[in-house]
């Protein structure tokens, strides 16, 4: 690791840095660690967090111990079936929300309104994910019979279909239908990013491949999706980050169904309204374990830009 | 001749561009639309009819109202305008409990989403702001490894810390109250504020902080007097960041908060999941919720995109 040698000018004792420092390690400890430390142990415990989780176990059932709150964790049909959805999630989202705003930054980078179609893309980053199931939640608004209100199932009407509802036809429809609402609040971010990548292209070297008779499609890719490549890296780890903690939109927009549940709403479920501290602990340790790896590469990538520096 | 070849080469991509942002416009400004539609047009026809002919029996009865958002602020869930029905002498029964103050109005929760945010916001910028000077400028010892420490910590999930917190806040009484949301935001917003600050305090020109020392300075003076004011771009990055972070939360709101002090996400979703209200609500209810974000975004686009390019994992 590199360590930028403050200069001794600006030794200042002991004290002084520990007053600049403490209060905000003080409180990230009160609410960061320990709570991470206590969730880990609290995963262990019964459901009111007091008696060790193997008391849980009922006899001629399976059973894994101190650990049975992790079998129900990772066993149980509804947890299999959020694992299921948080993994389509991870997958459509992604994809989408990178590949979208690639293309978009691509495609506006070439016209002069471009800071008008950025603003339009990205615009929904600014709002809730609250605000957002709102939005869509009419989109997909679904009568089984008369005037559609909703311009989804106007359109299919209109093409002489009969209405769909959107959101409650399980097991495929409804979970893309709110992850379609994801890629339209996050594409404006992974544009932003890859934007500005792309704008730190040296065109020389593009230039010179399209001269020596290389067309676009192949400078993209051969050139340009190379250089830019470690942002999009940066780009996808984020947002796996992200998807794997999504909770706003299912809650919101989900109505409860359990076809659409995700990691972090059976979490909500288990403790808020069942009261099950040791499964939602679990839950939430399992959440963390499958986010570890990206915490990892940030810290690789913090210390490879502080070598560089 | 050739430029006209040009001009017909490039529309192609002109109409994918605008086709895009029509698509990424339209679910909002049909959402708006309705926000401003009488109660019994929402439920008759789509947002995109607001300007067809009608039946004649219709034809003076207004296309826009602000009804809508008069009963969404007050909390008024009936079907007949709120002034017909509430500002009269014999208010109907549903009018119960609404007011600009009443606690299932939009108006009350907008004031509240106020002072959940302005504390969660600044409070975590301003220790960040402290931790990153001594991270950047400081020497003691742990730095890079309290540093790395904290890098890490970005990618902790909130819902890893919300159980412990909600047992703890249960035993001080702290659930349901200010206090209890500020700290929480603020002890999760301090990993990447402080990351976000350092990184820009950190990038400073060294030679300006050591003629101050020379001169001189305590570490105070230098803080308060050239690196706050230099990372003025960032500080503001930072907090418009937060500010919205925090104004959009439901998660943290829910748990913490709850129906005792609703604010506008809480309130929207429990418009959603149990009361059931109708569009005519829930179209105003969202717009007002958004009008916050909409403004700062349109305001300070500019810092926004710098706080996000700055390199973020938030959440």
């Amino acid at each position: 690791m590199s360590t930028r040698v403050v200069p001794k000018i600006m030794k200042q004792g002991r004290l002084m840095p520990l007053l600049f420092v403490l209060p905000a390690m003080l409180i990230l400890t009160f609410f960061v660690v320990y709570p991470t430390i206590n969730t880990i142990g609290l995963s262990f415990k019964d459901t009111k967090g007091e008696l060790s989780a193997a008391t849980l176990c009922v006899k001629d059932q399976p059973c894994w111990g101190i650990f049975e709150n992790y079998r129900r964790a990772l066993t149980d049909e509804v947890m299999l079936r959020a694992f299921r959805n948080n993994a389509l999630w991870i997958i459509l989202m992604v994809t989408g929300t990178t590949g979208m705003g690639l293309l978009i930054a691509v495609l506006v980078d070439r016209v002069k309104y471009e800071p008008l179609a950025k603003a339009v893309i990205f615009l929904p980053m600014a709002i809730s994910f609250v605000g957002a199931g709102i939005i869509w939640g009419f989109v997909y608004d679904y009568a089984s019979f008369g005037n559609q209100t909703g311009i989804l199932n106007a359109i299919v009407t209109g093409l002489g279909g009969k209405p769909i509802p959107w959101l409650t036809r399980g097991p495929w429809l409804n979970n893309i239908c709110l992850i379609i609402v994801g890629i339209w609040m996050w594409t404006g971010f992974c544009m932003t990013i890859l934007s500005a990548a792309l704008k730190g292209v040296p065109t020389e070297i593009l230039e010179a491949a399209r001269v020596d008779g290389a067309n676009e499609w192949r400078v993209f890719w051969s050139m340009v999706v190379p250089i830019i490549m470690p942002t999009i890296t940066v780009v996808i780890t984020t947002m796996v980050v992200n998807v794997l903690k999504i909770f706003d939109i299912v809650y919101v927009m989900g109505g409860g169904q359990p076809d659409v549940q995700v990691i972090a709403t059976r979490m909500y479920q288990e403790q808020f309204v069942k009261y099950n501290s040791g499964l939602s602990s679990a839950i939430a340790v399992v959440l963390i374990l499958l986010i570890i790896p990206v915490g990892y590469m940030n810290i690789r990538r913090f210390q490879q830009q502080e070598a560089m520096r | 001749m050739n430029k006209l070849v040009n001009v017909l080469k490039t529309i192609p991509l002109h109409a994918v561009i605008v086709l895009l942002c029509i698509v990424w416009v339209l679910p909002t400004f049909g959402l708006f639309v309705t926000s401003l539609r009488p109660f019994q047009d929402i439920n008759e026809s789509g947002w995109w009819t607001v300007l067809s002919p009608r039946a004649p029996e219709d034809a003076d009865r207004p296309r826009f109202t602000l009804n809508n958002y008069q009963a969404a602020l007050v909390g008024y869930r009936g079907r007949k305008p709120y002034a017909e029905a509430c500002l009269v002498e014999n208010p109907d029964p549903d009018c119960a409990g609404t007011g600009l103050l009443s606690p299932q109005g939009m108006g009350r929760s907008f004031l509240n989403s106020l002072l959940v945010a302005v504390p969660a916001t600044i409070l975590p910028v301003l220790f960040a702001a402290f931790a990153a000077y001594a991270f950047s400028w400081l020497d003691f010892r742990g730095r890079q490894f309290l540093f790395v420490i904290l890098v890490g910590l970005q990618v902790v999930p909130l819902q890893m810390t919300l159980v412990p917190i909600y047992r703890i806040y249960t035993q001080l009484g702290l659930n349901g109250t200010f206090v209890g949301i500020w700290l929480f935001h603020t002890g999760f917003g301090l990993p990447y504020a402080i990351y976000l600050l350092r990184n820009f305090i950190g990038s400073l020109p060294r030679d300006v902080f050591e003629s101050v020392y020379l001169d001189g300075a305590s570490p105070w003076t230098a803080f308060l007097k050239l690196a706050l004011p230099l990372a003025t771009p960032a500080l503001a990055s930072l907090t418009i960041f937060q500010f919205l972070w925090v104004w959009n939360d439901l998660l943290v709101a829910l748990v913490f908060l709850g129906g005792t002090t609703p604010v506008l996400t809480y309130q929207i979703s429990n418009m959603v999941t149990s009361l059931g209200a109708g569009w005519h609500l829930l179209t105003a209810a969202a717009f007002i919720s958004m009008l916050m974000p909409m403004i700062i975004f349109f305001g300070l686009q500019r810092f926004f995109v710098r706080g996000i390019l700055a390199g973020s994992v938030k959440g």
